[in-house]
């Protein structure tokens, strides 16, 4: 399956990234697809590789889809990771994306969750229904 | 899964090297780091183990440049090629669309490189994909130990054994000394490339 985005697609994209997500607070927002490719970025990623966090999370969250088989859960639909100053949260979006969100420890994660839930709504028909 | 993105004219594709376990996939990869200017390749990352065996995946982005106003966006993937890291291997291959093989020369690897193939086979085919139909280039790796006393197939095994069936292009490598990694990789982006936009046209 592969995905084409047209111009006005990734605008679309970008607009949703900004308003919900960097206005909310987030440093950083990626959004990937699940065989690890980058397909937007927005937000100030000074230093950061994100094609290799890109890569990195798509495998994480097939490592930890692995996890939920085990456990009798087909996937999990977000993982958190928390770091001293730095935090990453991981959201689902249909089947054959992710949404990275980085933000810092001033920001809470209930308003991330809130956030990203709302985006991945809007996300999905963007990007082609639920792939 | 490649991505297409109109608003940049970038096309991304994802590059698997598969093989058994100590055949020189991530020694490729090392080498294409090295030999390449930091203008076409992005960072490597590897997770391996406290030995030298790749535990998950090596990754190496590269960009090699525009083909009819498309930029070209290659990340290349290695696999572990122990046969118990079978779930991983299944990971990795996920969305991938061109391959390179490499198989072992030792002959003592006869039978493993064969297993690897086999298994390559199986895991496409539960993901859908035709082996015979994903682009899907050979290197026969360590042909430098020919003349060597450890004893190595020749060029005419290793295709009987892999490719009397697959028909498809091979290559002799020396991944430790670079011989085939450039060649290899120019094929197989070649067909991946040519391979992604058919599919684009057929959409």
């Amino acid at each position: 399956m592969d995905l084409v985005l047209s111009k006005e697609a990734i605008d679309n994209i970008i607009n949703v990234l900004d308003e919900d997500l960097l206005r909310g607070g987030a440093d950083c927002v990626l959004l990937v697809d699940r065989s690890g490719n980058l397909i937007v970025n927005r937000g100030d990623p000074a230093n950061l590789d994100v094609v290799a966090l890109a890569a990195l999370s798509a495998a994480n969250f097939g490592a930890t889809a692995e996890i939920a088989k085990l456990i009798g859960e087909d996937d999990f639909a977000l993982l958190f990771h928390k770091g001293k100053n730095e935090n990453i949260h991981f959201t689902k979006v249909g089947k054959g994306f992710i949404l990275i969100t980085l933000f810092g420890k001033e920001v809470s994660l209930g308003l991330i969750r809130l956030n990203t839930a709302k985006v991945t709504e809007t996300l999905i028909p963007i990007l082609g229904g639920e792939q | 899964m490649s991505f297409i993105d109109l608003s940049k004219n970038e096309v991304q594709c994802k590059i698997v090297y598969y093989g058994p376990g100590r055949g020189g996939k991530t020694t490729n990869l090392l080498y294409l780091h090295q030999a390449m200017t930091e203008a076409v390749r992005g960072k490597m990352v590897t997770i391996d183990t406290k030995g030298d065996r790749t535990l998950f995946f090596d990754f190496l982005p590269l960009a090699l440049g525009k083909i009819q106003g498309l930029s070209i966006k290659i990340q290349l993937y290695t696999v572990p090629g122990q046969v118990m890291y079978n779930a991983t291997r299944k990971l990795v291959l996920k969305g991938v669309d061109g391959i390179v093989f490499v198989a072992d020369s030792l002959k003592v690897q006869k039978e493993k490189n064969v297993e690897s193939l086999e298994n390559l086979r199986q895991n496409l085919a539960e993901d859908n994909l035709d082996i015979k139909e994903v682009p899907l280039v050979l290197q026969f790796n360590k042909r430098d130990l020919g003349g060597s006393n450890i004893p190595i197939l020749t060029v005419e095994e290793m295709e009987e054994d892999m490719n009397s069936e697959l028909q498809v292009p091979w290559f002799s490598g020396s991944a430790l000394k670079g011989d085939g990694v450039f060649e290899t990789l120019r094929e197989i982006s070649k067909r991946t490339v040519k391979y992604v936009s058919r599919k684009l046209l057929s959409r």
